[in-house]
């Protein structure tokens, strides 16, 4: 059982790996976890999806209001751009940086399709981290049961 | 995480606004031994540190003296920024020789640089790997010996940044603060990460 989750584990983070959704970084998080319980990982990736989520919506906001305030827009993915390059999440972090290239055109139409495509990358994300977390947690509670 | 009953551990103020970030420099510190307190602001930090608006120090009724021994903060924050902050503490004669390390997720040389003149002891580049929490001690031990040298030679008369600072950076950051292209270089190639 213990072995099967392990394998779906590894699949998934290898998987991720492969199509561009985590980096380098990720495996630097990974590592901090002490003596194999993913309790830190789940932590920081929890904080992580929670805060991204809240941005999102606010940005949205903001921008879908009549006068736009690309500044503040910015700052949010400014901000997004730090925190997903902190946790690994590569491909999540790239739609930002689009998201910031479009509010320094004041590009209303750009930016709603940039954050459009950052909504999408990061519910992509988000998914396979709650499968992680699951399986991370089903790994260790295994191990620890030894 | 089990530590020897004995060994000093070094408290280091973190200061950063992400949540995400705060949480990852937390866990990187308290990996690496240290005793940590973390705000999301440079107006907290400087509360914790008992810093008034002012400039002028006052410990917060109720609350023992802070020993502070270093203090790492983001440089990019709303309000006050990380810059401020380092101002703040260099402009204190209580908080002066508290090292202090910058991080920031944009490479910036004018930026690093003005940091760097205004008295950090060391710039990040984010994301902050636990390789780079190594190079904190020698800043946290630096800052310990001269206030031991303080209290036993005689004191400095001078209460301006620049000839203070010239007695805590070591030889090979005034150099640098002259060569900024070179000194970039050693650090984009430790921390770049893009």
């Amino acid at each position: 059982m213990a072995a099967f989750a392990q394998e779906q584990l590894d699949a998934l983070v290898n998987g991720m790996y492969r199509e561009g959704f985590l980096d380098e970084q990720f495996q630097q998080i990974r590592a901090l976890d002490e003596g194999g319980s993913p309790d830190f990982l789940v932590e920081l990736l929890g904080l992580f999806c929670a805060d991204t989520d809240r941005m999102l919506n606010e940005a949205a906001l903001l921008l879908n209001q009549p006068i736009v305030d690309y500044k503040k827009v910015d700052a949010y993915f400014h901000q997004l751009k730090g925190s997903s390059a902190s946790v690994g999440a590569h491909s999540f972090k790239l739609t930002c940086m689009l998201v910031r290239d479009s509010c320094d055109k004041n590009d209303k139409e750009s930016c709603l399709e940039a954050l459009n495509l950052a909504k999408q990358r990061f519910y992509e994300l988000s998914k396979r981290l709650n499968i992680m977390i699951q399986l991370e947690q089903a790994v260790y509670a295994h191990k620890a049961g030894k | 995480m089990t530590i020897a009953a004995d060994a000093p551990r070094f408290h280091v103020l973190a200061v950063d606004d992400s949540i995400t970030d705060r949480k990852l420099i937390e866990r990187l510190l308290k990996t690496s031994s240290y005793q940590v307190t973390v705000v999301d602001s440079v107006s907290k930090a400087l509360q914790f540190l008992g810093l008034l608006e002012d400039g002028t120090t006052a410990t917060p009724p109720g609350q023992k003296e802070v020993d502070v021994n270093l203090i790492i903060t983001d440089y990019c924050m709303p309000e006050m920024t990380g810059y401020d902050l380092l101002k703040k503490i260099k402009e204190s004669s209580l908080l002066k020789d508290i090292p202090v390390v910058i991080m920031s997720s944009e490479n910036v040389p004018s930026r690093i640089n003005r940091c760097l003149e205004e008295g950090a002891d060391e710039f990040f580049l984010k994301p902050v790997q636990l390789s780079d929490m190594k190079k904190l001690r020698p800043h946290i031990l630096k800052g310990k010996s001269m206030d031991s040298n303080e209290s036993t030679s005689t004191p400095s008369s001078s209460s301006k940044k620049k000839s203070s600072n010239e007695g805590i950076l070591p030889e090979w950051t005034k150099t640098r603060l002259n060569l900024p292209w070179s000194f970039l270089s050693y650090f984009s190639s430790s921390t770049c990460n893009y």
